[in-house]
Parts: structure tokens; sequence; C-alpha cells
């Protein structure tokens, strides 16, 4: 509304924040949080094993730091452009709402940043002077106490975002406590740390195992050591992830449901919700199984299906952000803020003058015949291209198509029922924000558009149009 | 009210929430944080350049190879260090400047979405160029193309924030754009950009003196020929031809600066930094000139420099405010006259006058138009079937009908299954199926 709204027509918005959101997730937990008390686990036995044999020590080490190197250039690339990469995707697909969250977080963001600052320094330190650790073994003892310092902040950081998005998904809690105390005081936010924690490691694990592996000839003496204490480092996180996850799933709905004021509300999250726990038990039996042959036969350890587990993991953790992002809708921000960035209280004025009336960006006032299906492709801008596209991932012309059958053209009249009422038969979408007249331009709009297919460019192509509004 | 004189200046709305700090905290943290983020740019941009000119140099001489090497193993420091401090620069522009900055990206978003890949692929390309230098010595070629793509991709991607930052002070250009490359031709972003290029290489030759001439830094067991105040001294001539090559660049920015925000006041801090900037170079010509050592004149100069900077990083803040001060002024009024249109909506939505004319209607009617008008119509098919084909069927039969709400079950083929509403009581299901069965569909 109060913004040229960025638009990708193929892919569409949310796509976009989510390939972020979960390339970063899945680097961040499984890199950064795990990987950093795993190798310091393994640098710590290598230096234990060298008491005894200073070559299988020496192995042990080098293996550490390799898995180490890993980590660190996909962290201090990828993960680390990923992080800013979520403001910048979320900016642009929700700039009303990321707006309004920095508000509020402004604080808890900064907190967050300067854990990260740390962290960023920690791991550079540790990776850096790895070499020179080796020197002696005093300096060995001081860099696997700094190898603790950065997991305990990797940790930290995660700890801190898990309650900034705790918070961000209650609600209501927002605006009844402004705090963001309330964020750590969230029913959530222990089940979901005592649910990460224990994934990330797993994570970690399957990845070290794949990566060791492969820069381990067959031939290598240590090798079915190390695929054997990596194997058993997962074994011993699945339990806990198990039971990280039962936790989670009981305790979600019980918190949330609650909130879910439109029966069929629940009825689709259940849904979803039965996806992720089939998606929970395949993941945590993959990464038991993989354990178990790792643990008890490391030579027999096949290679190339180490694969399976790591792409599982990630394929679960996605699983996972996107039943978090499914429970916020139709809402941002908890009862103030519907997620085509329209405040609730916003609605009554829109309803009644329109919303186009209101926008700086759109070229028309008043609809006539004319200038209609200009001022369809508008609202359906406002209103509906924060999550849809005209034609490509999530159409709105295919999604009414899928209701309405394709043998006749699209009704206006029946699409005019449907999204006059859309939110109470489909709860995640938000209420229809304009007037009669919009509603009216919007149907013609689809139908026009699955007459004829037109790609609907975003501004950063086609550049927006400006009206002069009365004040 | 202000007129708005020229109608293609679009006035949105605030965010109608306080800001988190006082507005004059929130400047401070974000000139300081952001002078801090561009000085490890600076030296990222900085560093790979000197690194790309001495592995060049190094194909003849060996020594210079040396040089290279030890340069690249500064950048992937302080372009990790980049990074995260720009976080900070980044939160406080989001707050402060909300509706300029989000309206700008999404101006030039495909652009501004792009960084995220091309800078990680650039920072991967630079790992690989640091980490294949034995491998790959004896295709130089090939080593020294990887550095190329990687310098390239730092020398573009300042464009893009560049021409972001430059778009968003001017609200009356937003209706003329047309994405990236439109926005890349306003006046004023390519003097920035050689101002920034320049600065770089100031800022870096500066950084590479103090490191190699610390005193730990040992030059005889690292080069062949090159020696300590030979290097002292290149890195300090850069320093100098870059300094004074912005006596060109600076002037050539700050006239191609549109008027709308120039006033006296940044002219005098801008001067304020000029003299500034002819006192280093003064003194960094002396310096060069007596071949002194790192020492008490160094420190002056460190000093002189970081006074320069913060007075251009305060100018450019107060450009920025000047520019969009009366935009601001625009969008305050119109925000307030916003929630006053708000409240009176609220008001209408109370009064009984605006209330649909239809009178009362029955708790069922209102529960089935909530609830299944979107998919049941009277006498067409739309999602479900019509009413009139499917009223019928449970003709008698209330308790089979409020079973089916609850729960459906699969009969037409060719229609989708219905979603079921478990969630209605008793008495809900009741008075809809009263109502469903009551009425005539037809
Ligand atoms: C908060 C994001 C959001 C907004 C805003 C939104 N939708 Fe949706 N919509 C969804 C999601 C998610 C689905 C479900 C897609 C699926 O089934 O995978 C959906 C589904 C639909 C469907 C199919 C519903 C069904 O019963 O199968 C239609 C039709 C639809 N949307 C139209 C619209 C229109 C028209 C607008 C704008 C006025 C709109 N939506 C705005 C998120 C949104
Ligand atoms: C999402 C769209 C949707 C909604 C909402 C919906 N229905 Fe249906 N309804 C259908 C479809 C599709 C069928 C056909 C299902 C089939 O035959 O398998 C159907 C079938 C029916 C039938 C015929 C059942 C039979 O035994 O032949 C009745 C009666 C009915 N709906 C009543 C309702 C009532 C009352 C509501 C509101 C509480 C409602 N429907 C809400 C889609 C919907």
């Amino acid at each position: 509304m109060d913004f040229p709204l960025f638009h990708l027509d193929f892919m569409g918005n949310r796509l976009l924040v989510a390939i972020i959101a979960i390339l970063h997730v899945v680097i961040n937990h499984s890199l950064a949080v795990g990987f950093a008390p795993l190798v310091t686990f393994l640098e710590f036995r290598g230096y234990q094993k060298k008491q005894v044999s200073p070559e299988e020590g020496a192995a042990w080490d080098e293996t550490a730091r390799k898995l180490l190197f890993t980590a660190f250039i996909i962290t201090t690339t990828v993960g680390a452009l990923t992080g800013v990469g979520i403001w910048f995707a979320a900016s642009l697909a929700n700039p009303a709402s990321l707006g309004s969250l920095i508000r509020v977080f402004y604080f808890a963001w900064f907190t967050e940043w300067i854990i990260f600052v740390l962290e960023v320094v920690f791991i550079m330190i540790y990776f850096l002077t790895w070499k020179r650790s080796n020197e002696n073994p005093k300096r060995k003892r001081k860099h696997i106490l700094f190898g603790l310092w950065l997991s305990i902040f990797s940790w930290l950081t995660m700890a801190i975002i898990v309650a900034i998005l705790g918070f961000m998904m209650d609600p209501g809690s927002w605006i009844n406590h402004k705090t963001l105390f309330s964020g750590f005081t969230n029913p959530i936010y222990f089940p979901q740390l005592i649910f990460r924690t224990p994934i990330a490691m797993m994570m970690a694990g399957c990845i070290a195992l794949l990566i060791t592996a492969y820069i381990l000839k067959r031939g290598n003496p240590y090798r079915p050591g190390l695929l054997k204490h990596i194997s058993f480092w997962i074994l011993l996180w699945t339990p806990v992830a198990a039971a990280g996850a039962f936790i989670y799933y009981w305790f979600i709905p019980r918190s949330m449901i609650g909130n879910l004021p439109v029966a069929l509300g629940t009825q689709q999250f259940q849904d979803w919700y039965d996806s992720l726990l089939t998606v929970m038990i395949v993941v945590v039996s993959i990464g038991f199984a993989v354990s178990i042959l790792g643990t008890f036969a490391p030579r027999r350890l096949p290679k190339h299906l180490l694969f399976i587990p790591v792409v599982a993991s990630i394929l679960f953790l996605g699983t996972f952000e996107r039943l978090r992002e499914f429970i916020r809708k139709p809402y941002v921000i908890g009862d103030y803020m519907y997620a085509n960035g329209i405040l609730v209280e916003e609605y009554p004025l829109y309803q009644q003058t329109g919303l186009l009336k209101n926008s700086p960006y759109s070229s028309v006032s008043e609809i006539t015949d004319a200038n209609r299906l200009k001022a369809g492709e508008e609202v359906f801008n406002l209103a509906c291209t924060r999550c849809h596209t005209t034609h490509g991932v999530n159409s709105v012309v295919n999604r009414f198509e899928r209701m309405y059958g394709t043998e006749n053209p699209l009704n206006v009249e029946a699409m005019k029922v449907y999204m006059k009422s859309m939110h109470n038969v489909r709860y995640y979408m938000p209420p229809f924000p304009g007037n009669d007249m919009e509603l009216d331009a919007l149907a013609w709009y689809i139908q026009h558009q699955q007459a004829e297919p037109k790609p609907l460019e975003g501004p950063q192509i086609k550049g927006v149009d400006v009206k002069e509004i009365k004040y | 009210m202000i007129n708005a004189v020229i109608t293609q200046i679009p006035v949105p709305k605030d965010i109608p929430l306080p800001l988190p700090l006082p507005e004059w905290i929130l400047v401070a943290i974000l000139i300081f944080s952001f002078l801090l983020h561009i000085l490890f740019i600076n030296l990222m941009v900085g560093g790979s350049i000197l690194t790309f000119w001495y592995e060049w140099k190094g194909l003849k001489n060996k020594d210079h190879d040396k040089l290279a090497r030890e340069i690249a193993a500064t950048i992937t420091v302080n372009k990790s260090l980049a990074v995260v401090l720009g976080v900070a620069p980044l939160l406080s522009i989001n707050v402060l400047y909300t509706l300029y900055f989000y309206s700008s990206n999404a101006l030039t978003g495909n652009m501004w979405i792009s960084i995220v890949p091309w800078v990680s692929v650039a920072f991967l390309l630079i790992y690989l160029h640091k980490y294949s230098w034995d491998k790959l010595a004896e295709n130089k070629t090939l080593h020294l193309s990887i550095l190329a793509l990687g310098v390239f991709s730092f020398l573009m991607i300042p464009f893009i924030f560049l021409t972001n930052i430059n778009l968003m002070l001017f609200p009356e250009k937003w209706g003329e754009v047309q994405g990236f490359f439109s926005a890349l031709t306003l006046p004023n972003v390519f003097p920035r950009y050689f101002h920034f290029i320049t600065a770089c290489l100031a800022i870096t030759g500066v950084f590479l003196a103090v490191y190699f001439g610390r005193k730990s830094y040992n030059t005889e067991s690292k080069f062949e020929h090159i020696t300590k105040a030979d290097l002292q001294k290149s890195m300090l001539t850069l320093a100098l031809a870059a300094t004074g090559f912005q006596f060109i660049f600076g002037p050539l920015l700050f006239l191609t600066l549109p008027t709308k925000g120039v006033t006296w006041g940044l002219f005098w801090v801008i001067l304020a930094g000029v003299t500034v900037a002819v006192i280093i170079l003064l003194q960094l010509w002396k310096m060069i000139k007596q071949n002194e050592t790192i020492g008490r004149r160094f420190y002056l100069i460190l000093g002189l420099f970081t006074i320069l900077v913060a007075f251009m990083g305060t100018g450019r803040h107060m450009y920025r405010e000047s520019a969009l001060k009366t935009h601001k002024t625009m969008m305050a009024e119109r925000t307030a006259a916003h929630w006053e249109a708000v409240k009176k909506a609220h008001e209408n939505v109370l009064m009984p006058s605006v209330q649909t004319g239809e009178g009362t209607i029955s708790p069922g009617e209102a529960l089935f138009k909530n609830n299944c008008a979107v998919c049941h119509a009277a006498n067409t098919r739309l999602v479900g079937p019509s009413m009139a084909e499917a009223a019928p069927v449970y003709d008698g039969n209330i308790e089979g009908l409020k079973q089916w709400i609850k729960k459906p079950g699969r009969k037409r083929m060719d229609y989708p299954a219905m979603t079921g509403f478990p969630n209605l009581s008793e008495q809900q299901l009741t008075d809809i199926s009263n109502f469903v069965l009551q009425k005539d569909w037809n």
C-alpha cells in the first residue's frame, strides 16, 4: 500500500524468502551451532589420543581442522550472506511488515547482532589459529577451550533468534505486552529450543560423517575410528531429538489452536501438522539407522548413501520452517497486521472508501468500465500478490480453476462470492481489504487473466504509477 | 497542508509505530556503525585490487607475487568483518528511513536481491583464489582469472548500494525510474562511485602501511629484495595519490548533488573536511619525503583521517536529512489525516444506517453465508453442488446433514472433497441445518 510492491510473477515472493531463509537456517543450525561443539569434541579426542599415539592424534586433529575449514568457508560466505539476505528478501516481499517488526524488535536484533559479531570473530580466531595451536600442548589446550566458547556463542545466537521467532509467532502477545521479554516467556520458546538444539547436533553429525567419508581414503587406518565416533555422536543425539520433536509436537497445538478462531483454520492446520509428524518420524529413523550402522560397523558405511540423511534433515527443517510460517498466517504480526501488509485497524476505511483511492502507487482512483481491468490488476497487486502470482507458483488463476474446474470460463459472480468471505473459508488468507467495486474489478481481472494470460511485472521492471492523494 | 506542487511526488503514510529510541541516538548509531562498516568494505575492495595488481606484476618479479599473497591474507578477514558490521547500519537505516529505503529497494529489486548470491559467489572466489595459490602456481592465468572475477564483482556491487542510497533521496523520481539501470543513471551515482573507489585505495594504503610497518612483521624472511621501508613508502604513496585524486572526485560529487538538499551548513561541514584533507596531504608528503617510519606523524595522520571521515559522514547525513525534509513533513501530515479517516470509518461501522438494509437474518442464515456460501450457491454449481441439488438429499434427515457438515464423505467424483467443520457447536450445526432444510432453494 505505502510501498512500491516488489513482485516476482513466476516464483512468487514467498518462495524467494523461503529459499533464502531455509538455506540460512540449515547452514546456521548444522554448520555453526552443531559443528562448533562437534569439531571441538573431535579436536579434544585427537589431543587425548596424541598422548598415546602421536600419529593417530595428528590424523584426528587434521580431520577436525578440515571439517572446520568446510564449515568456515560456507558459514562466512553463503551463511553470512543469506543471514543478511533474509532482511533483503523480507523487506522486498513485505516492506510494511518488516518495517514494523524492526521498530518493535530493534533491541532484540541489536543484541543478536552483537552476539553475531562475536561469533564471527571467534570462528575466525578459532580457525586461523588452528595450525599454530599445534606447536605445543599448552597452546592446544587453550585452543580447545576457545572452541568451547565458540560453541556457547553459536548456541546463544540461536537461542535469541528462537525467542524472536516465538514472539512473532504468538498472535496477540505483542499487542498485550509490547515487551521483548514476552518472547522468552512464550509458551513454545523452550519446546522450540529443546527441539532445535539436538536437531542441529544431529545435522552437524550427518554432514561431518559425509565429509569425513569423502576426504579420508578407504585404506586410511584412522577412517573407521573417526566414522565410528561421529556416528556415535549422531546416535547420542537422536533420542534427544526425538524427545524434543515430540515435546514440540505436543506443545504447538495447545498454544496455537486456541488462536485459530475459525473452524476451518484448525482443519487446515491439522493437515500440515500431520505431514510434519510423518517427516519427523522418517528423518529421525534415517538418522538413527545410519548412526547405528556407523557405530557398529563403520567399515561398511557406503559413502554415497550418506547423502540421504543430509538431504532428509534439510527437507525436515524446511517443512518445519514452513509450518511456522503457516501458523502466522493470515497475520504477519498477530492481530495487528495482515500478511498483505494492511493493518487490521485500517480495514474499515479501505472497505468503505476503497484501496486504490488510498494508494499513492496506483493511477486509478475511481473505477469505470474503461479502466476496470487496470483497476483489477492494481487491486490484485495490493491484495493478493504478497502470496499469489498470476500464473506461476500459487497462481490465483490456477487456484480458482482447481475449485471451479476448467470446463467453463471462470465465473465472475462466483469468484466475487468466494473472495468476499475467503477469510472464513480459508483462514490463512486475510479478508478482502477493498470495497465492492474493487472486488468486482478484481474478479474481472482474474477472469481476463484466464482468458488471455499475461504476466504481471513488478515495479522492479516496469516502474510504478504515482498519483497525488488529497488529504 | 502543503500543496504538492509537482503531482508526481508519491506521499505514502508512515509506519504508525514509535521509533525504538530517540531519533538522535539512532542517527548517531547509524553514522558510527556505517563508517565502521565502510572502513572494512574499503579494505576489502582496496585489498583485492592491490592483490590483483601485485600478483600481475609478480608474473615477472617473484617478490611481488609474495607480496600479493600477503595482502590476500588480509582480504578474507576484512570481508567477514565488513559483512557482520554491515548489519547494524542496515538495521538503523531500516528504522530511520523505512519508507524511503524500502521503496528504492523495491524499485531496483532484482539487482538489490542479487546482492545475496553475487556477494556469496564473490567471497567464494576470493577463498578459492587464496587457497589455490600453491596448487595453481603453474597456471597463473587461471589463478589470476579467478581473482579478476572476484575483483570485478567487488567493483560492480557498490553500484547497487549507491544507486539505492541515491534513489531513496528523490521520491519525485520514483514514478519515473523503471528498474535498476534507469535508477543508475540518475545524477550523482557515478561521482559517488569514483569517490568511493578512490577512498578504498587511500584507506587501504594507510592500513597496509601499518600492517607491514608493525614491529612483529618480518620482511627479510618473506621477501628477497623488498624491504620494510620500500613497502611503507609504496603504501603511503598510494594513500597520498588517492587522497590527491579526491580533490577531483570530491568537488565533482558536490557539484552534481541535486540542489534540493544543499544547505550552507552542509557546505561548511564539507569545507572543514576538505581543510583536514589538505593537512593530511601535506603530512603524508612530508612523511614520504623524509622516509619516516611509523611514529608521531603517522598517528597524527591517522587521527586526521578519522576526523575527515567523521566530517564526511556527518555531511552525508545532513544532505540526506535536508533533501528529505519537505517530503517527511508531507508524509507526516498525510499520516495524521489518514488516521483521522480511519477513526471516522470505525464510527461509520458502528452507525446502524450503514449496516446493510437486509434486515435481521437468522443465525442459521448468517452461519451459512459465512461458511458455506463460498462453495454452494442456490442454483449453480460453484465448488460444490447447487443447494437445489444438495439440500433435498437430507429431506427429513437433519441428523444426517449435521453429520455430513461435521465430517463430509465422498460422493460426487467429479467434485473435489468438501472440507469438514468439526469445530461448529451442536447448536450451530442445528441452526445451519434447519436453515438449509427449510429454505426453498429453487
Ligand atoms: C497470506 C497470504 C495470502 C493472501 C494475501 C491471499 N492468499 Fe489466496 N491462498 C493463500 C494460500 C497459502 C492458499 C493455499 C494454497 C494451497 O492450497 O497450496 C491460497 C489459496 C487461494 C485460493 C484457493 C482456495 C481453495 O479453497 O482452494 C484462492 C481462490 C485464492 N487463494 C484467492 C486469493 C485472492 C483472490 C486473494 C487476494 C484478494 C488472495 N487469495 C490473497 C494465501 C494467500
Ligand atoms: C470448500 C468448499 C465447500 C464448503 C465451504 C462447503 N461445502 Fe458442501 N460440498 C462441497 C463439495 C465439493 C461437495 C460435494 C462433495 C461430494 O459429493 O463428494 C459438497 C456437498 C455438500 C452437500 C451434499 C452432500 C450429499 O450427501 O450429497 C451438502 C448438503 C453440503 N455440501 C452442505 C454444506 C454446508 C451446509 C456447508 C456449510 C457448513 C458446506 N456444504 C460447506 C464443498 C463445500
